[in-house]
Order: C-alpha cells, then sequence, then structure tokens
C-alpha cells in the first residue's frame, strides 16, 4: 500500500514536471536560437516570452484537426499516439538522484528501479520507430512516405553504434542497472572524477562521442533531421498531421531528447556524481550558483535597460536566491545536492543539442548512411574490443 | 494473483494477435500484429523471471526485425492481398486437420512428460546477462560460433546479389 501511494505521488510529479519541461525546452531551444542570430526570440506573451508555451498549446489545441479522406484512417491516428507514449515511457527506470526520505518513509528518486533499465531504454527507443514509420506510411504522401522510410533506415542504422557505445561503459559498471552502473562511477582521483569518460582502465570518451552522435540521429535532429528535411520533404512525415496529432509529434521528438541527455548523463557524465568530491567543497556549487543568479538579475534589474526589466528582474532574482536559500536546510542538501548535478549535466547536453541545431547544416541522404556504416561502427566496434581488452587486463 | 492476471492477459493479447496475423489483409496491419506478439511474448519471459531475455526479444524481434519487415513492405508499397478462390479441400478439411493437430501435439506432450512440474511466476533464475553470457560462451560455445558464421554467410549473399554489376 506505501508502495502504491509513493508511486503514484512519484508518478504524478515526473509526469508533471517532465510535461512542463517539455514545453519549455521549446522556450529554451528558441530563445537560444535567436540569440545564437542575434535576434531577440518570443517576448511578447509574457515577460521574455515566458508564457509563449503555453501559448502555443493553447494555439495547438483549438486549431482543427484535419482528417484527410485519402489516409488510412486507424494508422493515421494511431501513429502520433504511439510515438508520444514510446517517447514518455523510458522516463520511468531512469534515476535522477539518490533516495529521499518524507515522514518516514524511504523512496528511491525514480519511478521504478529495473536491474536491466538501461535495456528497458533501448528496447523502447527501439520501438519508437513504428511512431514515425507508420505516420508516414499511413498519411498516404510521397513526402511523408519518403519521411517514414527515411526515419525507419536512419533509426536502424544508428542503433548499432548507439548500442555498442552503450556496452563499452556497461562492462566496466559490470551491470545493467542504472543506479548500480552511476554508484560504480562515484569517488574520485585527486580531482579527477571516476565518471566513465574518465575511468581508469578504459577512459569512455570515444564511446561518448559516438552515443552523442547516434543520439541525434535517433532524435531525429539537425544535423541528422533528413525525416523532416523541410527543403525536399516539406516536412516529412508529419505534412499531413495537425492540431494535436502534429504537437504529439513534436513532444515526442523533446521527450527522446530528455531520455537521451539523461541516458548520456547516467552513463557517461556519472549520473548525479559531483564534479569534485564534496570534502574540496562541491556541496557549495549549486546555492553558489543561484546566488549569484540570483545576484545578477537584480543587478540588472536595478540598472534596468528595457522598462519592464524593473519588476521582471528582481522577481526572478528573488526566485534564484530562494532556490540557494533552500540549500541552506541541512536535511535537504543530501536530495538537492545530486538533483542539481543530474539535472545540471543533463541541462547542459540538451544545450549542446541546442547549440548544434543552431550551428550545423543538414547532411545529405548518402553521406548520413556512409557516416553510419563506414565510419561510426567501425570506430564503436573498435572500441568496444578495446575497452574489453583493457579492462580484462585490469581485472 | 497479480501474476496470474497479467499472464492471461498477454497470454490472450498474443494469441489475439496471432490470429490477427493471418486474418489481416494488410501486410502492414499483419506485421503489426506480428509486433504485438512478440511484445507480449516479451511480457511472458518476464513474468517468468527473465528479465534479460525480455529485453532482449523486444530489441531484437519487436525493435529490429519488425521494423526492417515494416520497412521492406513499405519501400515495396506492398498493397492488400487480393482473395483468390481456395481449393475445396483446404475448406473442407482446414480446421478438422488442425484440430486433429493440436490434439495429437497435446496427446504426445502429456505422454513424453507425463510428470513434469506445473510452472511458477518469477521462478526462473538463470536469466540474467551474465548467465545467459556464460552459458553462449562455455556450454553452446559451438553452436554461438557456427550461428555467426551462418549469419554472416547470409549477408555476403545478400550482399551479393543486391551489388550492381559492374562493367
Amino acid at each position: 500500500m506505501e508502495f502504491l501511494i509513493a508511486t503514484s505521488i512519484k508518478l504524478a510529479l515526473i509526469a508533471f514536471v517532465l510535461l512542463t519541461a517539455l514545453a519549455y525546452i521549446q522556450w529554451v531551444e528558441r530563445k537560444v536560437i535567436a540569440h545564437v542570430q542575434v535576434r531577440m526570440g518570443p517576448s511578447r506573451v509574457g515577460p521574455h516570452g515566458l508564457l509563449q508555451p503555453l501559448a502555443d498549446v493553447i494555439k495547438l489545441i483549438t486549431k482543427e484537426g484535419v482528417l484527410p479522406p485519402h489516409v488510412n484512417r486507424v494508422f493515421y491516428l494511431a501513429a502520433p499516439i504511439l510515438a508520444v507514449f514510446m517517447a514518455l515511457i523510458s522516463i520511468s527506470v531512469i534515476p535522477f538522484g539518490t533516495s529521499i526520505t518524507v515522514l518516514g518513509h524511504k523512496t528511491m528518486m525514480e519511478l521504478a528501479d529495473v536491474n536491466v533499465g538501461i535495456l528497458v531504454i533501448l528496447a523502447v527507443s527501439s520501438m519508437g520507430v513504428y511512431g514515425i514509420a507508420l505516420a508516414g506510411w499511413s498519411s498516404n504522401n510521397k513526402y511523408s512516405l519518403l519521411g517514414g522510410l527515411r526515419s525507419s533506415a536512419q533509426m536502424i542504422s544508428y542503433e548499432l553504434p548507439m548500442s555498442l557505445a552503450i556496452a563499452a561503459p556497461l562492462l566496466s559498471a559490470g551491470s545493467l542497472s542504472l543506479r548500480t552502473i552511476v554508484r560504480s562511477q562515484g569517488g574520485s582521483w585527486h580531482m579527477i572524477p571516476h565518471w566513465a569518460i574518465f575511468a581508469f582502465p578504459a577512459p569512455q570518451i570515444f564511446s561518448f562521442i559516438i552515443f552523442m552522435i547516434a543520439a541525434f540521429a535517433e532524435t531525429n535532429r539537425i544535423p541528422f533531421d533528413l525525416p523532416e528535411a523541410e527543403n525536399e520533404l516539406v516536412a516529412g512525415f508529419h505534412v499531413e498531421y495537425s492540431s494535436m496529432s502534429f504537437a504529439a509529434f513534436f513532444m515526442a521528438e523533446y521527450a527522446n531528447m530528455v531520455t537521451v541527455c539523461c541516458v548520456a548523463t547516467l552513463l557517461f557524465l556519472g549520473g548525479w556524481q559531483p564534479l569534485f568530491p564534496a570534502s574540496h567543497g562541491s556541496n557549495f556549487v549549486a546555492p553558489l550558483i543561484f546566488a549569484l543568479s540570483g545576484a545578477i538579475c537584480i543587478y540588472h534589474g536595478i540598472n534596468y535597460v528595457r522598462p519592464f526589466d524593473r519588476i521582471t528582474l528582481p522577481i526572478f532574482g528573488v526566485i534564484f536566491l530562494g532556490c540557494a536559500g533552500l540549500f541552506a536546510f541541512p536535511p535537504l542538501v543530501p536530495v538537492l545536492t545530486p538533483l542539481f548535478w543530474f539535472l545540471a549535466k543533463m541541462s547542459f547536453l540538451l544545450f549542446v543539442f541546442i547549440w548544434i541545431r543552431a550551428t550545423l547544416p543538414r547532411f545529405r541522404y548518402d553521406q548520413l548512411m556512409s557516416f553510419a556504416w563506414k565510419f561510426l561502427f567501425p570506430v564503436a566496434l573498435v572500441n568496444l574490443l578495446v575497452t574489453g581488452f583493457l579492462v580484462a587486463w585490469v581485472s | 494473483m497479480m501474476d496470474l492476471l497479467f499472464f492471461a492477459i498477454f497470454a490472450t493479447v498474443a494469441v489475439l494477435c496471432a490470429i490477427n496475423v493471418v486474418l489481416q489483409k494488410h501486410p502492414i496491419s499483419s506485421a503489426l500484429s506480428l509486433v504485438g506478439v512478440m511484445a507480449s511474448l516479451a511480457v511472458l519471459y518476464l513474468l517468468l523471471g527473465g528479465e534479460f531475455i525480455a529485453m532482449a526479444q523486444i530489441i531484437v524481434y519487436a525493435g529490429a526485425v519488425m521494423v526492417l519487415f515494416i520497412f521492406v513492405i513499405m519501400l515495396l508499397n506492398a498493397g492488400i492481398e487480393v482473395r483468390r478462390g481456395r481449393s475445396w479441400m483446404a475448406t473442407i478439411f482446414g480446421v478438422p486437420a488442425l484440430l486433429g493437430l493440436l490434439g495429437v501435439l497435446g496427446y504426445l506432450l502429456v505422454r513424453w512428460f507425463p510428470d513434469a512440474p506445473a510452472i511458477k511466476f518469477g521462478d526462473f533464475t538463470g536469466g540474467t546477462a551474465k548467465e545467459v553470457g556464460y552459458a553462449l560462451f562455455t556450454t553452446y560455445l559451438l553452436p554461438f560460433e557456427v550461428t555467426s558464421v551462418l549469419i554472416l554467410i547470409a549477408i555476403l549473399g545478400a550482399v551479393v546479389l543486391a551489388r550492381k554489376e559492374l562493367d
């Protein structure tokens, strides 16, 4: 019974935070790309365009959902649901931190501690391709079909180097459970942490790079967004979709981004393990960053450039200072500090996704395929082999 | 109790999907029903306690093999199956022959394994990645290697068939 209540609460919390985060990642993306291109980005709806996601959601819900007459109706309607379902479900096995104790009940900071966690994520992400492939096929449109075909070929091809890149750190961790993998990366050697990318016998830096490249292809992001290449395929697999079913594909893409960033953090960047040991004061990094952000916000609120900054920036400053203040309560520190490190690493990787979108052009289709099969796959194989030998040699 | 409920649900789904594979006229619908069969089988493995096998089942069969099937069906743009006239033999003897075969199979099972113990949910313990890997590389090393060579030959054959003629 206690388990049931705890799980329901965690479920509600994770669902709420994740869905809100998905909406706001889009806001961050638009802002970051705008600033890269020396524009303002969304700024009309709410202060700094912060209510833009809400406006987008209202717009998408109230739009007419067009059901074209020439589609295969069952699959056309099922495809976006399948895509978003498979994208959201894998967050359930991701551990965000250590345990948390509420009112005497100790519970882990994840929905399900599966001892084949990483395989669950691989399995779910390999099923995710059905949503896109079916959407492309059932739309009965040549551009959609091409997009669907491209996405299935691309995702099958890049799943191989991705799995091989995942297998390499598993060799040194010796487990398939995400929690154990993160725990094996704890501690540090002088100032260098035992994260998989710095690990002693076989640093997994190449696996990390291969994983990230394959992750871009798996999530259909620029520079591998061939399935929806606007200037060749109009919008690829979701040409015929409108309203909420269109939004579902968008949500699936961003949820997949969050998942791969979480997996990269857990496998390669040590999950919730801090950058340097707590004896050197890593516990003070989080409150310091929040306090600094708060101080900067308040300073710019006082010396404002735009009239409304006078009101909005001090409010943000106070919120940041409040976040810093949360770390002053001793019982909260062991919960918040791991969570902070996990979220910081994950957000950085998300930022890299957005950064690359603003930087790189799109690959050509033959380049995409030859890159996967002739370069990435052999490199991943050699990397796995070398890691295997090194791990065997040490142990 | 919970185990039994899940078993009932997913066994039913597996059987219904399997029947659906045959009944559907469109190849994509049939292929997707087959995905349903694979996924429900994975849940049954999970109920028995073979977590690694269950996930491997989904990754390999539902995720990779069936995606390739669907990819090929989409690429060839296979249409709805045209129903030709069936042979009268199949119409008359089909169902009785199937029932007879099932009866013989059931009889042989009972005959050969009269005192087989009942399976308990979650009883199977040899299914972790470590044990599967150990078995593959010790007891079953020869079949494992022979299978991989066999698959390599199949890949080479496909490459030779698909290669463009060089002049």
